[in-house]
């Protein structure tokens, strides 16, 4: 049984023809085009698919796509300001080496900016705890805690 | 993925209509944190899902002094967690709530969903047992209220009949002098089942425990509650020698098996150790 899903993704008004067995996750990457995006597990375990829906983290393997109907969906693709700019976690990261392989950095930079959005200077502590559902098998997660807490400082230099 | 069909029902009616009329390898569709698993690691065999996300009304949290808490069905485990209600009324809850899966987990996963899928390790289940909750439950002929220490049959087993959908939960309030507490035990920090979960609510009187619920996840076929050692705790002050011996009762009580996780032994000599602790906790908690 094939649906058509009319769903907002980073920003742009988008129609997908699914499957109703298709994950939000497969949705994206096959059908959308939007590979950014990353299965790592299929079952909820690595956090590699974390998209943000209607303002919350979730994990995009763990969504049906025909759920996500009327949803404002966005994906690390959508994180960029501009065509010639980053978001300040993006060069962060570029700068700490916080990615290695890069299979876990689109699902950790969609947390870490749900994180900093909610928390502009989270504790070592909070960034463990926002961080707990992505696994990364490369860094050692210190680079990343390294790039997330130099983010969160430029992020609030820029503000002021 | 094995295929299946997919079908939004509107009305409790229309989706427990669905559930009976569609045969076999129908299954209610919530937040669907265990179902799809489930379903990709062909643990279930599953030809039609129901989602009830889109019927009205399943949504609420109310709170009130007699009643305590009700929440619907479709309540995510997340959004529960943030409440600050929970977090000073139902502080045991708050701890399982917290400790489920990831943040992106708990955004999907509901707490309904948590106690249907009547896992004996279920993080949810010991706080809301020892806190005397109900749960209840729609059929197409009316409508019941059970106990949650009644709603389990066995592992991933209850009391719903074909058609029928748990609809919410009710936790009654707490009084005053109560204590609670929940502590889960795993081999890490995050994204952990329980090897062992003990939940204590109790209520003190003039010094003297006048009532306690103690609830033991992931040590038999469902959570159990452990009625001997409540006895021995009921009516006394609390003492060490008091709460070492109830601590034993509840190893006595508890039934578990050995598994991936953790050996029986293992798993019963942890219910002694944080039977006690639990005990001890709520009841600082209590003051
Ligand atoms: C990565 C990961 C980590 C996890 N970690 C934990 C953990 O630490 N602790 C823990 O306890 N759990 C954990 N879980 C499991 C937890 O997410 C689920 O138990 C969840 O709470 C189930 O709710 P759901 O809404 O997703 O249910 P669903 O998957 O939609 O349904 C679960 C079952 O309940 C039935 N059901 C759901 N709602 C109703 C209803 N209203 N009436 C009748 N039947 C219903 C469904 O038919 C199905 O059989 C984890 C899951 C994942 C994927
Ligand atoms: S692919 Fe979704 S959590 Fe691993
Ligand atoms: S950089 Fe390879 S998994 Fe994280």
């Amino acid at each position: 049984m094939k649906r058509i899903v009319e769903l907002t993704i980073n920003g742009e008004p988008r129609d997908m023809t699914v499957e109703t067995c298709c994950s939000l996750l497969d949705a994206l990457r096959d059908d959308v085009g939007l590979t950014g995006t990353k299965k790592g597990c299929d079952v909820g375990d690595c956090g590699a698919c974390t998209v943000i829906v209607d303002g919350q983290p979730v994990n995009a393997c763990l969504m049906l796509a025909v759920e996500a109907e009327g949803c404002t969906v966005e994906t690390v693709e959508g994180l960029q300001p501009g065509v010639d700019t980053l978001h300040p976690l993006q060069d962060a990261f570029m700068r700490h080496g916080a990615s290695q392989c890069g299979f876990c950095t689109p699902g950790i930079l969609m947390m870490a900016k749900k994180l900093l959005d909610d928390n502009p200077r989270p504790t070592d502590e909070d960034i463990r705890f926002g961080l707990s559902g992505n696994i990364c098998r490369c860094t050692g997660y210190t680079k990343i805690f390294d790039a997330i807490k130099s983010a969160a400082l430029e992020m609030e230099a820029a503000r002021s | 993925m094995r295929r299946f069909d997919y079908h939004g029902a509107e009305t409790l009616e229309q989706a427990s209509r669905l559930l009976t009329d569609l045969g076999d390898d129908t299954f209610l569709f919530n937040g669907g944190t265990d179902l799809l698993v489930e379903i990709r690691e062909r643990l279930r065999r599953v030809r039609n899902v129901v989602d009830i996300k889109g019927i009205p009304g399943l949504s609420d949290i109310t709170y009130d002094e007699t009643r305590g808490l009700t929440f619907g069905a479709l309540v995510t485990v997340g959004r529960l967690e943030r409440l600050a209600l929970v977090r000073e009324r139902y502080p045991n809850l708050r701890d399982a709530l917290a400790s489920l899966g990831s943040i992106q987990v708990r955004n999907r996963a509901t707490v309904v969903g948590n106690v249907c899928r009547a896992s004996p390790s279920a993080d949810t289940i010991p706080p809301l047992i020892a806190d005397g909750a109900f749960i209840h439950i729609y059929s197409r002929t009316n409508m019941r209220v059970v106990p949650l220490a009644e709603f389990f049959t066995g592992p991933g087993k209850t009391v719903l009949a074909k058609g029928e959908i748990v609809t919410g939960i009710t936790v009654p309030p707490a009084g005053d002098n109560s204590g609670k507490a929940y502590i889960k035990h795993g081999r890490r920090k995050a994204m952990e089942l329980s090897t062992v979960g003990v939940a204590v609510s109790l209520s003190m009187d003039d010094g003297v425990c006048s009532d306690i619920r103690i609830a033991l996840g992931a040590v038999g076929a469902t959570v159990l509650r452990a009625p001997a050692a409540e006895a021995i705790l009921r009516g006394t002050r609390l003492d060490a020698a008091t709460v070492k011996s109830a601590a034993d009762k509840a190893m006595e009580e508890c039934t578990p098996i050995s598994n991936v996780r953790a050996s029986a032994d293992y798993r019963r000599d942890m219910v002694g150790v944080l039977t006690g602790r639990a005990i001890t906790q709520a009841l600082e908690a209590s003051a």
